[in-house]
């Protein structure tokens, strides 16, 4: 940017397009504010209702958008068009149901409750900007938004030795990973001279590709293949998973990947990034593979659905191998129907986990049908989708997957996906089998479903059922923003 | 007169009664006598609004009627797209009419979570009809699957001591194969933009489907193993014995009745209607298979020592047959395979039922503990042998025609595969009525059968329809074969003139 853009100030338009990050980082601020004032005892119920309210207000945010006109702002740094606003809403609504967990995680586990809140506010600021960035310094700042927070979250339960271990491992790997990705910048800027993706998509369109540009997508693939949990990059997701917090990791398992999805969909295709058939082909292959096979042999339901989220980034970046015009779509849907099914799970796990979260193995899954019919039946309808049955948005999602690899001729590929969603089949299965035709071990009724996680379950469970049954709007809204995108 | 609006309508009507009435009960207070009589009015209704589809059905036309055609997703292009042929008609009317029988013969056996018996079989209803009607290669998939978890759910909650494991194979093998045929749906939508099985097949026919050419042998493999684990054809088998063995008798009766129906149907419809020279390539290894499977399926029955277990076997040497007489691609053989198919859906249902009615007496399906009930249940026995005499296939009942036709297509095809399918009927009469003399004849062996109780109302009333159905099935065939017959014609045309082709070289 040139001194004299930087003498133009913002004009009120430019504001409206940062608006979900204005108000989550306002109501974040307010939590901080009122957090000493308020008495310890009762802070928690209010203060997380003000994040609720600000979470809603940010999803009312990104509706107000689309009625602007799409556009750019605070010299081209940051882009609002239905791309960016398709992934705020999921952003927005997934803190939204993951709020509505934490009310009465919160209360069981005797957590202070101030920065918590606050930090899921901040950590979505993040995740918001980094999909609507298309400058490449402003991502890593959004995405170093993003990944602090969800690091000190990780480690919020204190008193618990693995959540500490989870905070660390995850800090001190995410910088590391953090690191590639900015060296993939640096390197990038040398090679193009700019940091802005549509300039750096026009370079390497219009001349010969330097070597340099190579290395710096692969260097940036890291640093994202890591935030997705892609394999090579996906050693710490299950200690990670299995220490922090479960509502958190129902946060961290969904709304940053599909931030950090939003990045890579504009990194690979909007700047034409070069070597990018077979470096995805192998990372989706391995972390399909490799993630279904851990996940083979999990005994805690924490561990298991964090292979799990390993295998679906498999599933995800197969559609990063295919054709720009099927393949973002089909991206896109995944993000959404897997932020769907997967933050429902762990509102699940929260809830069952109770204090000290006691219960996270298989095993104490057994008999939930008999002991809690409804929690056991929505629990169900969530590893169904992730299994990819009919009338679920899992379904369609690998469905759509799927179909886009095979119109670009991927056929290897997808064979190793279907196998491998077979091979999936099995573990979820595991639980639901464990729910419903095992006897109970223990006799103790489930502590009655409250009113925030009766909401959440509602919420994901619906968007689930709507992804399954009538995915055509959705998946209309991400062609139409799919072709903005090329 | 059939007003046009139901004739749009009633597939649709037929297919979603038993899920409305799942949702009804889903809501429904856990009061288990009236949700007993709930779910078989519902069944009674599905059963009587199927009975429109035979009784207004044009039996001489050819093509498929009561279509219904409006698109359902724009992007990618679904449709719900329905419509029955001849074949499909059947094995609807098979379904709804097994259904009620299945809720009779649950009545007692079922007192532990009754509502979610009756929901989960109310689902796989709808899923199997589904299944049936659909002509979207698409919303087919969508039941074909749809199948799977009620199903498991069935076996897996109200089956006998090895029930998870018989549940969780019976799901994966399902599964597993079924991928497969999912990977081919997609290359054929790929590359003609349709998932419509009328449409894919006019392509296919007109060559206008770029890459067929070297794909084709793999699409069909990919739909064949689908098909062939659900028949389910030697020699992936293995998960049919425990599947059944383990399942309530309800969950036995709609397996063997309609479910492996959807594997034979899945092989006609779409591996003949979509592949036919594929088909005929390689027909000549299904056909030793299924020959394999008819022989060996009846001689490892004659061996079992549990009842349940026998009838499981033998229905893998019945499917042989449906499966020897689809792939002989003459018109006996076809017109004999849905007839089996039938036949088998009618006899093998009753015969789990008069399983499962012995289990509740005594709660084992040992053979050797039995002996000698005809004396204390005469009534019983009376419909045992009847059906059995059904199943060995006797002249003048339903098992007779189909096997009948059945080899006499295999003969035109080749000799040596009729040859070797007949000894098929002989094992079956041997493992069939060795079994009905170790249980039924003799002195009684064990004290405790002789206060066995005969056969009440209610489990007479279930097995009455299946007894009238065998003997009108057995003597008046054309009933039924004169609806599927122009149906085999259209599904045989290719082979026609692939068959002329060769002889005109």
């Amino acid at each position: 940017m040139t001194p004299s853009t930087l003498q133009t100030l913002p004009q009120g338009i430019e504001y409206v397009r940062i608006l979900p990050e204005i108000v989550l980082s306002a109501f974040g601020i307010v939590i901080m504010l009122l957090d000493p004032l308020v008495d310890q005892r009762r802070s928690s119920r209010m203060l997380g209702t003000i994040a609720l309210i600000g979470s809603l207000a940010a999803i009312a945010a990104s509706q107000y958008q689309t009625q602007c006109p799409p556009g750019t702002a605070f010299w081209d740094m940051v882009r609002v068009d239905a791309f960016s606003i398709f992934f705020h809403i999921v952003v927005t609504t997934v803190t939204a149901v993951v709020i509505l967990t934490s009310f009465e995680y919160m209360d069981v586990q005797q957590l202070h409750a101030g920065e918590y809140y606050a930090l899921v506010l901040f950590g979505a600021v993040g995740m918001c900007l980094m999909s609507s960035a298309v400058e490449l310094v402003l991502i890593f700042i959004a995405l170093e938004i993003s990944s602090i927070s969800t690091y000190i979250l990780a480690g919020y339960r204190r008193r618990v030795a693995i959540s500490s271990e989870s905070s660390v491992k995850y800090f001190l790997l995410g910088s590391f990973a953090t690191a590639f990705f900015l060296y993939g910048v640096a390197l990038m800027f040398g090679a193009t001279g700019s940091t802005s993706i549509a300039k750096i998509g026009e370079t390497l369109n219009a001349g010969p590709v330097p070597l340099l540009a190579y290395v710096a997508i692969a260097l940036m693939f890291v640093g994202l293949g890591f935030k997705v949990a892609a394999a090579p990059f996906h050693i710490w997701t299950p200690d990670v998973y299995e220490g922090a917090p479960a509502p958190i990791v129902g946060f961290m398992s969904t709304a940053p990947k599909a931030a950090v999805f939003a990045v890579l969909l504009r990194v690979l295709f909007e700047a034409h990034a070069p070597g990018r058939l077979w470096l995805i082909w192998v990372v989706a292959a391995l972390s399909m593979t490799l993630g279904n096979i851990g996940a083979l042999v999990q005994d805690n339901i924490k561990r298991l659905l964090a292979y799990s989220s390993i295998a679906h980034a498999g599933y995800l970046l197969v559609a990063f191998a295919a054709l720009p015009s099927s393949g973002i779509p089909a991206a896109m849907f995944y993000t959404a129907a897997y932020a769907a099914m997967n933050v429902g799970c762990f509102a699940v796990i929260s809830h069952f986990a109770s204090a000290g979260e006691r219960r996270v193995t298989l095993e104490d899954y057994a008999g939930l049908g008999r002991r809690s019919p409804i929690l056991a039946a929505t629990l169900t309808l969530f590893l169904l989708s992730l299994i990819g049955i009919p009338i679920t948005g899992g379904f369609f999602a690998k469905f759509y997957v799927f179909s886009a690899a095979l119109q670009a001729d991927l056929v290897g590929l997808t064979v190793i996906g279907v196998l491998n969603s077979a091979v999936g089949a099995y573990y979820y299965l595991r639980v639901i089998v464990m729910m419903y035709m095992r006897e109970p071990r223990e006799e103790t009724p489930v502590a009655p479903i409250p009113f925030g996680l009766g909401a959440a379950l509602a919420i994901s469970g619906f968007a689930t059922l709507y992804l399954g049954l009538l995915p055509g709007r959705v998946l209309e809204y991400a062609r139409s923003a799919a072709a903005l995108l090329r | 007169m059939n007003s046009p609006t139901l004739d749009g309508a009633i597939l649709t009507l037929v297919t979603f009664i038993p899920l409305a009435g799942a949702l009804l009960l889903i809501v429904a207070p856990r009061r288990d006598r009236e949700i007993r009589w709930f779910a078989l009015g519902v069944s009674l209704l599905g059963f009587f609004a199927s009975l429109h589809l035979p009784v207004h059905f044009a039996r001489a036309q050819a093509g498929f009627q009561y279509e219904l055609n409006v698109p359902w997703i724009p992007t990618p292009n679904i449709h719900y797209h329905m419509g029955i042929d001849g074949i499909s008609m059947w094995l609807v009317v098979l379904t709804t009419f097994l259904t009620p029988l299945c809720v009779l013969i649950s009545w007692k056996s079922i007192h532990d979570r009754v509502k979610e018996f009756f929901i989960l079989l109310l689902i796989l209803e709808t899923a199997l009809i589904g299944v049936f009607v659909s002509l979207d290669l698409f919303l087919f998939y969508f039941f074909w699957e749809a199948t799977l978890i009620p199903m498991a759910l069935l076996i897996g909650i109200y089956g006998h001591e090895r029930r998870v494991y018989a549940a969780v194979k019976f799901f994966l093998y399902t599964m597993v194969a079924s991928v497969f045929m999912l990977a081919a749906i997609l290359w054929l939508y790929a590359k003609t933009g349709t998932f419509d099985f009328v449409a894919i097949q006019t392509a296919i026919r007109g060559g206008q489907v770029a890459g067929f050419a070297g794909a084709g042998a793999w699409l069909f493999l990919g739909f064949f193993v689908a098909f062939a684990v659900k028949v389910p054809l030697f020699p992936v088998h293995t998960w049919l014995p425990d599947a059944h063995v383990e399942a309530p008798t309800a969950g036995s009766v709609l397996l063997a009745g309609v479910l492996l129906k959807m594997g034979t149907y899945g092989m006609l419809r779409f591996n003949l209607g979509l592949f036919p020279e594929q088909s005929r390539t390689n027909a000549k290894w299904i056909m030793v298979l299924a020959i394999i499977g008819i022989i060996y399926g009846a001689l490892v029955a004659m061996v079992q020592p549990n009842l349940k277990k026998l009838i499981a076997y033998s229905s893998i040497s019945h499917l042989g047959f449906v499966v020897l007489g689809i792939f002989s691609f003459t018109q006996a053989g076809l017109d004999g395979a849905t007839f089996v198919m039938l036949a088998h859906g009618v006899s093998t249902g009753a015969l789990f039922m008069l399983a499962g009615i012995l289990y509740e007496r005594r709660h084992t399906y040992d053979i050797a503990s039995f002996g000698g009930i005809a004396t204390p249940m005469p009534v019983y026995a009376t419909f045992f042998l009847f059906i059995t005499l059904a199943s060995v296939g006797l002249p003048l009942l339903n098992g007779f025609v189909g096997e009948f036709l059945v080899l006499s297509g295999a003969f035109q095809a080749r000799a040596v595969y009729g040859a070797l399918g007949a000894t098929g009927v002989i094992w079956s009469a041997c493992y069939l009525l060795w079994m009905y003399q170790r249980v039924f004849f003799g002195k009684v062996t064990h004290d405790v059968n002789l206060s066995l109780p005969d056969l009440n109302g209610r489990e007479q009333i279930a097995l009455w329809p299946t007894a009238v159905a065998a003997l009108i099935m057995g003597v008046a065939p054309l009933l039924w074969l004169n609806a599927i017959d122009p149906a085999v014609q259209t599904a045989l045309a290719p082979f026609v003139q692939l068959a002329s082709k060769v002889v005109g070289q």
